[in-house]
Protein backbone atom coordinates (compact mmCIF):
# COMPACT_ATOMS: atom_id res chain seq x y z
CA UNK A 1 0.00 0.00 0.00
CA UNK A 2 1.33 3.64 -0.59
CA UNK A 3 1.37 6.54 1.27
CA UNK A 4 -0.87 9.17 0.25
CA UNK A 5 -0.03 11.31 3.52
CA UNK A 6 3.21 12.23 4.38
CA UNK A 7 4.40 14.28 7.26
CA UNK A 8 7.63 14.96 7.20
CA UNK A 9 9.67 16.25 10.28
CA UNK A 10 7.04 19.30 11.00
CA UNK A 11 7.65 22.32 13.92
CA UNK A 12 4.48 24.11 15.10
CA UNK A 13 4.40 27.33 17.20
CA UNK A 14 1.34 28.63 18.65
CA UNK A 15 2.34 32.36 19.09
CA UNK A 16 5.78 31.69 21.18
CA UNK A 17 5.10 28.56 22.26
CA UNK A 18 6.45 25.49 20.54
CA UNK A 19 3.84 22.91 20.12
CA UNK A 20 5.16 20.15 17.76
CA UNK A 21 8.82 19.40 17.95
CA UNK A 22 9.57 17.65 14.21
CA UNK A 23 6.10 15.30 14.47
CA UNK A 24 6.16 12.87 11.21
CA UNK A 25 4.27 9.82 10.10
CA UNK A 26 2.24 8.49 6.90
CA UNK A 27 -0.87 7.31 6.12
CA UNK A 28 -1.25 4.54 3.89
CA UNK A 29 -3.83 4.55 1.32
CA UNK A 30 -7.37 2.73 2.78
CA UNK A 31 -5.92 2.78 6.24
CA UNK A 32 -7.06 4.03 9.47
CA UNK A 33 -4.52 5.79 11.26
CA UNK A 34 -4.83 6.91 14.71
CA UNK A 35 -2.94 9.58 16.62
CA UNK A 36 -3.63 9.39 20.01
CA UNK A 37 -2.15 11.42 22.92
CA UNK A 38 -3.35 13.46 26.08
CA UNK A 39 -5.20 17.22 26.07
CA UNK A 40 -2.53 19.76 24.81
CA UNK A 41 -0.43 16.88 23.42
CA UNK A 42 -1.02 18.30 19.94
CA UNK A 43 -3.46 16.66 17.96
CA UNK A 44 -5.74 18.97 16.87
CA UNK A 45 -2.30 21.24 16.10
CA UNK A 46 -0.55 18.33 13.62
CA UNK A 47 -4.59 18.33 11.88
CA UNK A 48 -4.35 22.50 11.79
CA UNK A 49 -0.92 21.51 9.88
CA UNK A 50 -1.91 18.86 7.54
CA UNK A 51 -4.41 21.18 5.85
CA UNK A 52 -2.47 24.16 6.15
CA UNK A 53 -4.99 26.21 8.82
CA UNK A 54 -2.13 26.69 10.76
CA UNK A 55 1.21 26.46 7.88
CA UNK A 56 4.17 24.53 9.78
CA UNK A 57 7.34 26.50 10.49
CA UNK A 58 9.52 24.07 9.47
CA UNK A 59 8.95 20.63 7.82
CA UNK A 60 6.73 19.47 4.77
CA UNK A 61 3.78 17.65 4.44
CA UNK A 62 2.95 15.52 0.90
CA UNK A 63 -0.03 14.77 -0.28
CA UNK A 64 -0.72 12.41 -2.95
CA UNK A 65 3.82 13.02 -3.57
CA UNK A 66 2.68 16.39 -4.25
CA UNK A 67 4.01 19.40 -1.53
CA UNK A 68 1.26 21.20 0.64
CA UNK A 69 3.25 23.07 2.79
CA UNK A 70 2.06 26.75 2.89
CA UNK A 71 -0.84 25.99 0.55
CA UNK A 72 -4.26 27.82 1.33
CA UNK A 73 -6.67 25.45 2.92
CA UNK A 74 -9.43 25.73 0.55
CA UNK A 75 -6.69 24.37 -1.58
CA UNK A 76 -6.49 21.72 0.30
CA UNK A 77 -9.34 21.19 0.58
CA UNK A 78 -9.96 20.77 -3.28
CA UNK A 79 -7.32 18.44 -3.17
CA UNK A 80 -9.20 15.99 -0.84
CA UNK A 81 -8.09 17.01 2.65
CA UNK A 82 -11.27 16.59 4.22
CA UNK A 83 -11.03 17.93 7.57
CA UNK A 84 -14.02 17.61 10.78
CA UNK A 85 -13.23 19.67 12.97
CA UNK A 86 -13.36 18.52 16.97
CA UNK A 87 -15.61 21.18 17.75
CA UNK A 88 -17.69 20.58 15.10
CA UNK A 89 -18.48 24.16 13.63
CA UNK A 90 -21.67 23.49 12.38
CA UNK A 91 -23.36 26.95 10.71
CA UNK A 92 -26.13 26.54 13.31
CA UNK A 93 -28.34 29.80 11.36
CA UNK A 94 -28.52 27.30 8.14
CA UNK A 95 -30.36 23.89 7.28
CA UNK A 96 -29.12 20.73 7.71
CA UNK A 97 -29.56 20.61 3.81
CA UNK A 98 -27.31 23.28 3.47
CA UNK A 99 -25.23 22.52 5.29
CA UNK A 100 -24.52 19.42 3.71
CA UNK A 101 -24.74 21.28 0.54
CA UNK A 102 -22.05 24.15 1.44
CA UNK A 103 -19.67 20.64 1.89
CA UNK A 104 -20.20 20.30 -1.86
CA UNK A 105 -17.43 23.53 -2.36
CA UNK A 106 -14.71 21.53 -2.87
CA UNK A 107 -16.01 20.71 -6.46
CA UNK A 108 -14.92 17.22 -6.33
CA UNK A 109 -17.08 14.24 -7.70
CA UNK A 110 -16.87 10.70 -6.87
CA UNK A 111 -18.98 8.24 -4.38
CA UNK A 112 -20.68 10.60 -2.19
CA UNK A 113 -23.81 12.69 -3.28
CA UNK A 114 -26.73 13.65 -0.89
CA UNK A 115 -28.97 10.72 -1.36
CA UNK A 116 -26.34 8.47 -0.17
CA UNK A 117 -25.80 11.03 2.95
CA UNK A 118 -29.35 10.12 3.66
CA UNK A 119 -29.26 6.51 3.91
CA UNK A 120 -25.68 6.38 5.99
CA UNK A 121 -27.65 9.60 8.39
CA UNK A 122 -30.87 9.05 8.25
CA UNK A 123 -31.41 11.45 10.92
CA UNK A 124 -30.10 14.10 9.13
CA UNK A 125 -32.83 13.33 6.47
CA UNK A 126 -35.28 13.58 8.70
CA UNK A 127 -34.20 16.70 10.23
CA UNK A 128 -32.93 18.22 6.34
CA UNK A 129 -35.05 21.69 7.08
CA UNK A 130 -34.19 22.26 10.71
CA UNK A 131 -32.03 25.04 11.72
CA UNK A 132 -28.22 23.30 12.24
CA UNK A 133 -28.38 24.84 15.24
CA UNK A 134 -31.07 23.11 16.92
CA UNK A 135 -29.81 19.64 16.57
CA UNK A 136 -28.26 17.66 19.68
CA UNK A 137 -24.22 17.08 20.17
CA UNK A 138 -24.18 13.68 18.85
CA UNK A 139 -26.75 14.87 15.76
CA UNK A 140 -24.06 17.85 15.32
CA UNK A 141 -20.81 15.57 15.13
CA UNK A 142 -22.89 13.27 12.51
CA UNK A 143 -23.41 16.43 10.31
CA UNK A 144 -19.76 17.76 10.54
CA UNK A 145 -18.60 14.12 9.33
CA UNK A 146 -21.59 14.06 6.63
CA UNK A 147 -20.59 17.91 5.68
CA UNK A 148 -17.15 16.66 5.02
CA UNK A 149 -18.08 13.64 3.02
CA UNK A 150 -20.26 15.72 0.62
CA UNK A 151 -17.09 16.84 -0.40
CA UNK A 152 -15.66 13.15 -1.18
CA UNK A 153 -12.23 14.01 0.26
CA UNK A 154 -10.20 11.67 -0.06
CA UNK A 155 -8.78 11.47 3.44
CA UNK A 156 -11.29 12.16 6.47
CA UNK A 157 -9.66 14.01 8.82
CA UNK A 158 -11.15 13.06 12.13
CA UNK A 159 -10.23 15.34 15.02
CA UNK A 160 -11.27 13.66 18.26
CA UNK A 161 -15.04 13.09 17.01
CA UNK A 162 -15.91 11.44 20.05
CA UNK A 163 -15.16 13.90 22.60
CA UNK A 164 -18.25 15.03 24.29
CA UNK A 165 -20.76 12.22 23.07
CA UNK A 166 -22.64 9.66 24.97
CA UNK A 167 -22.09 6.05 24.53
CA UNK A 168 -24.95 5.39 22.93
CA UNK A 169 -23.78 8.35 20.01
CA UNK A 170 -19.83 7.15 20.44
CA UNK A 171 -21.34 3.43 19.24
CA UNK A 172 -23.20 4.71 16.39
CA UNK A 173 -19.70 7.00 15.89
CA UNK A 174 -18.01 4.02 15.73
CA UNK A 175 -20.47 1.93 13.21
CA UNK A 176 -20.37 4.74 10.92
CA UNK A 177 -16.42 4.60 11.25
CA UNK A 178 -16.72 0.79 10.35
CA UNK A 179 -18.83 1.22 7.32
CA UNK A 180 -16.56 4.24 6.11
CA UNK A 181 -13.59 1.74 6.58
CA UNK A 182 -15.51 -0.88 4.16
CA UNK A 183 -15.50 1.30 1.34
CA UNK A 184 -12.25 1.88 1.76
CA UNK A 185 -11.86 5.31 3.08
CA UNK A 186 -8.74 6.72 4.40
CA UNK A 187 -9.18 8.27 7.62
CA UNK A 188 -6.43 9.74 9.76
CA UNK A 189 -7.94 10.29 13.46
CA UNK A 190 -7.29 11.67 16.21
CA UNK A 191 -8.16 10.42 19.98
CA UNK A 192 -7.97 10.20 23.36
CA UNK A 193 -11.01 7.54 23.66
CA UNK A 194 -8.62 4.29 23.68
CA UNK A 195 -11.48 1.47 23.55
CA UNK A 196 -12.99 3.47 20.57
CA UNK A 197 -9.21 3.88 18.53
CA UNK A 198 -8.10 0.13 19.30
CA UNK A 199 -11.58 -0.69 17.77
CA UNK A 200 -11.66 1.27 14.31
CA UNK A 201 -7.80 1.61 13.81
CA UNK A 202 -5.08 -0.37 12.06
CA UNK A 203 -2.27 1.36 13.12
CA UNK A 204 -1.74 3.81 16.36
CA UNK A 205 0.92 6.17 16.96
CA UNK A 206 1.33 8.21 20.17
CA UNK A 207 2.49 12.37 20.38
CA UNK A 208 3.09 13.67 23.38
CA UNK A 209 4.14 16.91 24.28
CA UNK A 210 4.78 17.66 20.77
CA UNK A 211 6.92 15.01 20.04
CA UNK A 212 5.74 11.43 18.04
CA UNK A 213 6.74 8.82 20.90
CA UNK A 214 5.47 5.76 19.77
CA UNK A 215 4.07 3.90 16.43
CA UNK A 216 2.58 0.34 15.94
CA UNK A 217 -0.05 -1.39 14.70
CA UNK A 218 -3.40 -1.84 16.27
CA UNK A 219 -2.64 -5.58 17.80
CA UNK A 220 0.62 -5.02 18.79
CA UNK A 221 -1.05 -1.85 20.70
CA UNK A 222 -3.60 -3.37 22.11
CA UNK A 223 -0.99 -5.92 23.76
CA UNK A 224 0.79 -2.61 24.93
CA UNK A 225 -0.44 -1.72 28.42
CA UNK A 226 2.75 0.07 29.65
CA UNK A 227 2.37 2.54 26.67
CA UNK A 228 -0.79 3.68 27.80
CA UNK A 229 -0.31 3.51 31.27
CA UNK A 230 2.70 6.03 30.61
CA UNK A 231 1.58 8.19 27.63
CA UNK A 232 -2.37 7.52 27.74
CA UNK A 233 -3.72 7.39 31.35
CA UNK A 234 -4.90 10.03 32.74
CA UNK B 1 -52.47 67.72 10.83
CA UNK B 2 -54.04 66.34 7.56
CA UNK B 3 -53.89 62.34 6.54
CA UNK B 4 -52.77 64.07 3.20
CA UNK B 5 -49.68 65.54 5.40
CA UNK B 6 -48.77 62.17 6.95
CA UNK B 7 -48.82 60.92 4.14
CA UNK B 8 -46.79 62.32 2.22
CA UNK B 9 -44.50 62.72 4.73
CA UNK B 10 -44.59 59.05 5.18
CA UNK B 11 -43.54 58.60 1.88
CA UNK B 12 -40.46 61.34 1.72
CA UNK B 13 -39.38 59.36 4.94
CA UNK B 14 -39.45 56.25 3.04
CA UNK B 15 -37.18 56.85 0.01
CA UNK B 16 -34.68 58.76 2.47
CA UNK B 17 -34.29 55.09 3.80
CA UNK B 18 -34.38 53.15 0.97
CA UNK B 19 -31.14 55.43 -0.23
CA UNK B 20 -30.05 55.11 3.77
CA UNK B 21 -30.85 50.90 3.21
CA UNK B 22 -28.06 50.60 0.30
CA UNK B 23 -25.74 52.33 2.21
CA UNK B 24 -26.01 50.72 5.05
CA UNK B 25 -26.58 47.35 4.09
CA UNK B 26 -23.41 47.35 2.44
CA UNK B 27 -21.85 48.39 5.16
CA UNK B 28 -23.25 45.97 7.89
CA UNK B 29 -22.65 43.04 4.99
CA UNK B 30 -19.02 43.15 4.74
CA UNK B 31 -18.80 44.07 8.44
CA UNK B 32 -20.60 40.51 9.05
CA UNK B 33 -18.63 38.48 6.45
CA UNK B 34 -15.06 40.19 5.81
CA UNK B 35 -15.29 41.47 9.77
CA UNK B 36 -14.47 44.52 8.26
CA UNK B 37 -15.54 48.07 9.53
CA UNK B 38 -15.36 50.19 6.42
CA UNK B 39 -15.15 53.93 7.51
CA UNK B 40 -14.98 54.86 4.26
CA UNK B 41 -18.35 53.29 3.00
CA UNK B 42 -19.58 56.84 2.90
CA UNK B 43 -16.78 57.48 0.19
CA UNK B 44 -18.45 55.38 -2.19
CA UNK B 45 -21.91 57.19 -1.98
CA UNK B 46 -19.66 60.30 -2.70
CA UNK B 47 -17.89 58.48 -6.03
CA UNK B 48 -21.25 57.56 -6.91
CA UNK B 49 -22.85 61.00 -6.86
CA UNK B 50 -19.88 62.28 -8.77
CA UNK B 51 -19.86 59.38 -11.39
CA UNK B 52 -22.95 60.48 -11.93
CA UNK B 53 -22.36 64.13 -12.67
CA UNK B 54 -19.07 63.34 -14.93
CA UNK B 55 -21.27 60.80 -16.58
CA UNK B 56 -24.03 62.77 -17.26
CA UNK B 57 -22.19 65.68 -18.66
CA UNK B 58 -20.87 62.82 -21.39
CA UNK B 59 -24.03 61.14 -22.36
CA UNK B 60 -26.75 63.66 -21.23
CA UNK B 61 -28.40 60.92 -19.79
CA UNK B 62 -29.77 60.23 -16.44
CA UNK B 63 -29.41 56.79 -16.39
CA UNK B 64 -26.01 57.16 -17.83
CA UNK B 65 -25.06 58.27 -14.62
CA UNK B 66 -26.69 55.58 -12.33
CA UNK B 67 -25.04 53.11 -14.53
CA UNK B 68 -21.79 55.07 -13.94
CA UNK B 69 -21.78 55.01 -10.39
CA UNK B 70 -22.66 51.72 -9.20
CA UNK B 71 -20.21 50.10 -11.65
CA UNK B 72 -17.36 52.62 -10.88
CA UNK B 73 -17.60 52.47 -7.54
CA UNK B 74 -17.98 48.79 -7.27
CA UNK B 75 -15.06 48.21 -9.43
CA UNK B 76 -12.94 50.92 -6.83
CA UNK B 77 -14.26 48.99 -3.84
CA UNK B 78 -12.95 45.68 -5.21
CA UNK B 79 -9.58 47.17 -6.14
CA UNK B 80 -9.42 48.77 -2.40
CA UNK B 81 -10.49 45.32 -0.70
CA UNK B 82 -7.33 43.64 -2.86
CA UNK B 83 -4.71 46.02 -2.68
CA UNK B 84 -4.97 46.88 0.53
CA UNK B 85 -7.99 45.63 2.71
CA UNK B 86 -7.08 42.47 2.16
CA UNK B 87 -3.79 42.68 3.04
CA UNK B 88 -3.86 43.23 6.49
CA UNK B 89 -6.42 40.47 7.07
CA UNK B 90 -5.30 38.37 9.81
CA UNK B 91 -2.90 40.27 11.25
CA UNK B 92 -3.00 40.80 15.28
CA UNK B 93 -3.46 44.83 14.92
CA UNK B 94 -6.12 44.10 12.39
CA UNK B 95 -8.49 45.94 14.27
CA UNK B 96 -6.62 49.41 14.27
CA UNK B 97 -5.09 48.99 11.03
CA UNK B 98 -8.42 49.39 9.19
CA UNK B 99 -9.55 51.89 11.56
CA UNK B 100 -6.44 53.94 10.13
CA UNK B 101 -6.63 52.09 6.76
CA UNK B 102 -10.49 52.79 6.24
CA UNK B 103 -10.10 56.36 7.18
CA UNK B 104 -7.51 57.06 5.12
CA UNK B 105 -9.51 56.17 2.39
CA UNK B 106 -12.16 59.11 3.36
CA UNK B 107 -9.69 61.25 2.78
CA UNK B 108 -7.56 60.45 -0.13
CA UNK B 109 -10.70 60.23 -1.66
CA UNK B 110 -12.45 63.30 -0.21
CA UNK B 111 -9.86 65.47 -1.81
CA UNK B 112 -9.40 63.72 -4.92
CA UNK B 113 -13.38 64.41 -5.53
CA UNK B 114 -12.27 67.71 -5.06
CA UNK B 115 -9.15 67.62 -7.05
CA UNK B 116 -10.77 66.35 -10.12
CA UNK B 117 -13.74 67.80 -9.93
CA UNK B 118 -13.25 71.44 -7.63
CA UNK B 119 -14.56 72.17 -4.35
CA UNK B 120 -17.92 73.97 -5.73
CA UNK B 121 -20.98 72.03 -5.50
CA UNK B 122 -22.72 70.34 -8.33
CA UNK B 123 -26.34 69.72 -9.39
CA UNK B 124 -28.01 67.00 -11.49
CA UNK B 125 -31.39 67.17 -12.36
CA UNK B 126 -34.25 64.58 -12.10
CA UNK B 127 -34.58 62.56 -15.36
CA UNK B 128 -37.68 64.13 -17.04
CA UNK B 129 -39.99 61.13 -16.97
CA UNK B 130 -39.53 61.30 -13.09
CA UNK B 131 -39.50 64.71 -12.89
CA UNK B 132 -43.45 66.01 -11.22
CA UNK B 133 -45.44 64.46 -9.12
CA UNK B 134 -48.27 61.51 -8.66
CA UNK B 135 -51.68 62.74 -7.89
CA UNK B 136 -53.00 59.56 -5.30
CA UNK B 137 -56.74 61.56 -4.50
CA UNK B 138 -55.76 64.42 -2.41
CA UNK B 139 -52.17 63.73 -2.02
CA UNK B 140 -49.55 64.69 -4.79
CA UNK B 141 -46.49 62.24 -4.24
CA UNK B 142 -43.37 63.24 -6.20
CA UNK B 143 -42.66 60.74 -8.80
CA UNK B 144 -38.97 60.30 -8.60
CA UNK B 145 -38.92 59.34 -4.38
CA UNK B 146 -41.88 56.84 -5.41
CA UNK B 147 -39.17 55.58 -7.46
CA UNK B 148 -36.45 55.36 -4.86
CA UNK B 149 -38.70 53.29 -2.75
CA UNK B 150 -39.96 50.49 -5.42
CA UNK B 151 -35.91 50.62 -6.34
CA UNK B 152 -35.25 49.97 -2.97
CA UNK B 153 -38.34 47.38 -2.65
CA UNK B 154 -36.78 45.88 -5.79
CA UNK B 155 -33.31 45.20 -4.35
CA UNK B 156 -34.65 44.10 -0.71
CA UNK B 157 -36.02 41.25 -2.88
CA UNK B 158 -32.91 40.32 -5.30
CA UNK B 159 -30.32 40.50 -2.16
CA UNK B 160 -32.73 38.44 0.08
CA UNK B 161 -33.38 36.16 -2.68
CA UNK B 162 -29.75 35.67 -3.20
CA UNK B 163 -28.77 35.48 0.40
CA UNK B 164 -31.31 32.78 1.07
CA UNK B 165 -32.10 30.68 -2.43
CA UNK B 166 -28.25 30.62 -3.69
CA UNK B 167 -25.71 28.78 -2.61
CA UNK B 168 -23.33 32.04 -2.72
CA UNK B 169 -26.12 33.44 0.01
CA UNK B 170 -25.30 30.50 1.78
CA UNK B 171 -21.95 30.67 1.75
CA UNK B 172 -22.04 34.56 2.54
CA UNK B 173 -24.41 33.64 5.15
CA UNK B 174 -21.72 30.84 6.79
CA UNK B 175 -18.84 32.65 5.81
CA UNK B 176 -20.40 35.86 8.58
CA UNK B 177 -20.20 33.15 11.38
CA UNK B 178 -17.18 31.01 10.38
CA UNK B 179 -15.36 32.21 7.51
CA UNK B 180 -12.51 29.58 8.49
CA UNK B 181 -15.09 26.49 8.61
CA UNK B 182 -15.94 27.59 4.91
CA UNK B 183 -12.67 27.42 3.79
CA UNK B 184 -12.17 24.42 5.07
CA UNK B 185 -14.81 23.24 2.73
CA UNK B 186 -13.11 24.39 -0.48
CA UNK B 187 -14.06 27.48 -0.93
CA UNK B 188 -12.28 30.48 -1.74
CA UNK B 189 -13.03 32.82 0.68
CA UNK B 190 -10.62 35.69 -0.28
CA UNK B 191 -12.84 35.59 -3.20
CA UNK B 192 -16.27 36.03 -1.61
CA UNK B 193 -14.73 38.57 0.63
CA UNK B 194 -13.56 40.50 -2.88
CA UNK B 195 -17.25 40.09 -3.99
CA UNK B 196 -19.12 41.34 -1.22
CA UNK B 197 -16.99 44.64 -1.27
CA UNK B 198 -17.60 45.00 -4.47
CA UNK B 199 -21.28 44.14 -4.54
CA UNK B 200 -21.36 46.55 -0.93
CA UNK B 201 -19.52 49.52 -2.84
CA UNK B 202 -21.26 49.47 -5.64
CA UNK B 203 -24.94 49.65 -4.10
CA UNK B 204 -23.29 52.80 -2.07
CA UNK B 205 -22.43 54.11 -5.41
CA UNK B 206 -26.07 53.74 -6.56
CA UNK B 207 -27.24 55.21 -3.66
CA UNK B 208 -25.09 58.58 -4.30
CA UNK B 209 -26.25 58.89 -7.95
CA UNK B 210 -29.91 58.32 -6.92
CA UNK B 211 -29.48 60.70 -3.54
CA UNK B 212 -28.22 63.50 -6.20
CA UNK B 213 -30.95 64.90 -7.62
CA UNK B 214 -32.57 65.24 -3.92
CA UNK B 215 -29.23 66.42 -2.38
CA UNK B 216 -26.45 69.08 -3.53
CA UNK B 217 -23.48 66.73 -4.60
CA UNK B 218 -20.49 67.76 -2.28
CA UNK B 219 -17.13 66.61 -1.09
CA UNK B 220 -18.50 66.28 2.09
CA UNK B 221 -21.45 64.18 1.95
CA UNK B 222 -19.54 61.01 1.91
CA UNK B 223 -18.96 61.80 5.72
CA UNK B 224 -22.24 63.11 6.34
CA UNK B 225 -23.93 59.47 5.15
CA UNK B 226 -21.72 57.08 7.07
CA UNK B 227 -22.53 58.86 10.10
CA UNK B 228 -26.43 58.31 9.45
CA UNK B 229 -25.67 54.75 8.12
CA UNK B 230 -23.53 54.09 11.26
CA UNK B 231 -26.27 55.22 13.61
CA UNK B 232 -28.66 52.76 11.12
CA UNK B 233 -26.53 49.68 11.25
CA UNK B 234 -26.28 50.19 15.00
CA UNK B 235 -29.76 50.31 15.28
CA UNK B 236 -30.60 47.06 13.64
CA UNK B 237 -27.17 45.18 14.81
CA UNK B 238 -23.69 45.61 13.32
CA UNK B 239 -23.83 42.51 10.88
CA UNK B 240 -27.22 41.63 10.38
CA UNK B 241 -28.89 42.66 7.21
CA UNK B 242 -32.47 42.81 8.05
CA UNK B 243 -31.33 44.89 10.58
CA UNK B 244 -30.29 47.80 8.21
CA UNK B 245 -33.46 47.49 6.86
CA UNK B 246 -35.23 48.37 9.90
CA UNK B 247 -32.58 50.36 11.39
CA UNK B 248 -33.00 52.57 7.53
CA UNK B 249 -36.81 52.53 7.78
CA UNK B 250 -36.95 53.65 11.62
CA UNK B 251 -34.00 56.69 10.77
CA UNK B 252 -35.40 57.87 7.84
CA UNK B 253 -39.24 58.35 9.39
CA UNK B 254 -38.06 59.36 12.76
CA UNK B 255 -36.44 62.30 10.90
CA UNK B 256 -39.07 63.04 8.11
CA UNK B 257 -41.74 63.47 10.94
CA UNK B 258 -39.48 65.02 13.34
CA UNK B 259 -38.82 67.78 11.03
CA UNK B 260 -42.90 68.34 11.03
CA UNK B 261 -43.11 67.98 14.54
CA UNK B 262 -40.01 68.83 16.49
CA UNK B 263 -38.25 71.14 14.05
CA UNK B 264 -35.75 72.29 16.35
CA UNK B 265 -34.43 68.94 17.85
CA UNK B 266 -34.56 67.37 14.34
CA UNK B 267 -31.25 66.97 14.16
CA UNK B 268 -30.74 65.32 17.60
CA UNK B 269 -33.60 62.52 17.14
CA UNK B 270 -31.54 59.97 15.49
CA UNK B 271 -29.04 59.99 17.87
CA UNK B 272 -31.89 59.45 20.52
CA UNK B 273 -33.77 56.62 18.66
CA UNK B 274 -30.15 54.90 19.11
CA UNK B 275 -29.58 55.68 22.13
CA UNK B 276 -32.90 54.11 23.65
CA UNK B 277 -32.53 50.79 21.30
CA UNK B 278 -29.40 50.68 22.93
CA UNK B 279 -30.24 51.05 26.61
CA UNK B 280 -32.72 47.72 25.96
CA UNK B 281 -30.92 46.32 23.36
CA UNK B 282 -27.30 46.81 23.45
CA UNK B 283 -26.54 44.57 20.57
CA UNK B 284 -29.41 46.12 18.39
CA UNK B 285 -32.31 45.39 17.17
CA UNK B 286 -31.83 42.36 15.34
CA UNK B 287 -28.33 41.49 16.59
CA UNK B 288 -27.20 38.15 15.41
CA UNK B 289 -25.51 37.45 18.78
CA UNK B 290 -27.74 36.76 21.74
CA UNK B 291 -28.26 39.87 24.67
CA UNK B 292 -26.07 39.00 27.03
CA UNK B 293 -28.36 37.34 29.63
CA UNK B 294 -28.66 38.66 33.26
CA UNK B 295 -28.35 36.55 36.05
Amino acid sequence: MSDILLVQNIDSYYGKSHILFGASFSVKKGETFCLMGRNGAGKTTTFKNIVMLVPPKSGEVIFNGKKITGMKPYHTARLGLGLVPEDRRIFGLLSVKDNLELGTSTGRLGHWNLELIYSYFPALEEYQERMAGTLSGGEQQMLTIARTLMGNPEILLLDEPTEGLSPVMIKVLKDLVLKLKELNTTILLSEQNIKFSMAVSDRVAIIDRGHMVYEADVDTFRKDDEIKMKYLSV
Amino acid sequence: MSIETIISQFVGGLSVSMLLFLVASGLTLIFGVAKVFNFAHGSFYLLGAYFSYQAIALFNNFWAGVIAATIGAGLIGMLLEICFIRKIRGRSEEGAFQILLTYAFILIIDDAVKFIWGPEYKTIQKPPSLAGTLEIGAVSLPKYNLFIIVLGIVIVIVAWYILSRTKTGKIIQAASTDSQMVGLLGVNVSMVMSLVFGVATAMGGLAGAMAAPLRTVTSGSGVEVIIESLIVVVIGGLGNFWGALLGAVLIGEVNAFGVLWLPQWASLLSFVVMIVVLIFKPKGLLSNEPTRKKI
